[in-house]
């Protein structure tokens, strides 16, 4: 399995906000365990997922040459829940954004239903620090393809995602 | 301007946001580790959310300076230093150093960052 929690961005504009999609498939194995008889994405992936949209929106402010650390959830809470056939939105905004690390706030929503809502901290971490001088996420969003999903809206036609949503 | 009991209400809100604690537990003598069990992430929340509610700039490590007990010039045999407590006074002018300087001990730092000295910061903050 690739840690992608999100399929692709559907607007994105640099240092303010991002809505991603992520479309919930039964191919996904865990949704036949998470449960059984009764498949709904689990709350920690879509904290996941909300974190993927807010940290690649805080790390693409600064051309990703911070590592960005997931760090605290402060806030969130759990609505509703989504099912295989759905499309999740995570719309995540800037709140702060500094040398040490930053946050954003961020819902899910499928539909007009709203499904989670968060508040998530990151935290930069030096690339020089020897601990964790290994880690480049330069090379990271670049060697996964996380670029790919950094694409805003464009279907295999060319055509926006968003659009007849 | 704020008084020192507004501010006090809004720093007890942004620690209750911040630790998920309760607001009778935010004292003004309340330890930030140890009574309110803040870790070492939580720092740079109470950061932003100080600024936020306070609609105030805070630079890195002004209100809570970094690196104090990892400093070796400043530490020997688990104890800090004169030159140690000197330079405690003067990145913390908002702290109680008097009582932590009668037992200096390294563990002890954790002690100066209290809810009271995070008041302190603020009022001087806001007189500036």
């Amino acid at each position: 399995m690739r840690w992608f929690w999100i399929d692709r961005f559907v607007e994105f504009e640099s240092g303010k906000c991002a809505k991603a999609v992520k479309n919930v498939t039964l191919a996904e194995e865990h949704l036949h365990d998470h449960f059984p008889g009764f498949a709904v994405m689990p709350g920690s992936l879509m904290i996941e997922g909300m974190a993927q949209t807010g940290g690649i929106l805080l790390g693409e402010m600064n051309q990703f040459e911070h590592i960005v650390i997931l760090a605290k959830v402060p806030k969130c809470t759990f609505h509703s829940w989504a099912v295989p056939g759905d499309s999740i939105i995570y719309d995540a905004k800037l709140l702060e954004a500094r040398d040490e690390g930053g946050s954003v706030e961020v819902t899910a929503t499928v539909g007009d239903r709203l499904i989670a809502e968060a508040e998530i901290m990151f935290v930069h971490l030096d690339q020089r620090d020897s601990q964790f001088g290994s880690i480049d996420q330069k090379n990271f969003v670049f060697s996964m393809n996380l670029l790919g999903i950094l694409e805003v809206g464009k279907a295999g036609d060319g055509s926006s995602p968003a659009e007849g949503r | 301007m704020a008084s020192r009991d507004e501010i006090l209400e809004t720093v007890t809100e942004t620690l209750v946001d911040a630790l998920g604690v309760d607001d009778d537990e935010v004292t003004e003598d309340a330890t930030l580790q140890d009574d309110l069990g803040a870790e070492s992430i939580d720092f740079l929340d109470i950061v932003f959310r100080l600024e936020k509610n306070f609609n105030i700039k805070i630079p890195r490590g002004e209100l809570f300076p970094e690196g104090l007990a990892s400093d070796s010039s400043l530490v020997a045999d688990g104890v800090v230093t004169e030159e140690g407590i000197a330079k405690l006074r003067e990145k913390m002018p908002h702290a109680d150093v008097d009582s932590f300087a009668d037992d200096p001990k390294v563990e002890n730092i954790q002690s100066l960052f209290t809810v009271k000295m995070i008041v302190n910061f603020i009022e001087k903050k806001l007189a500036d």
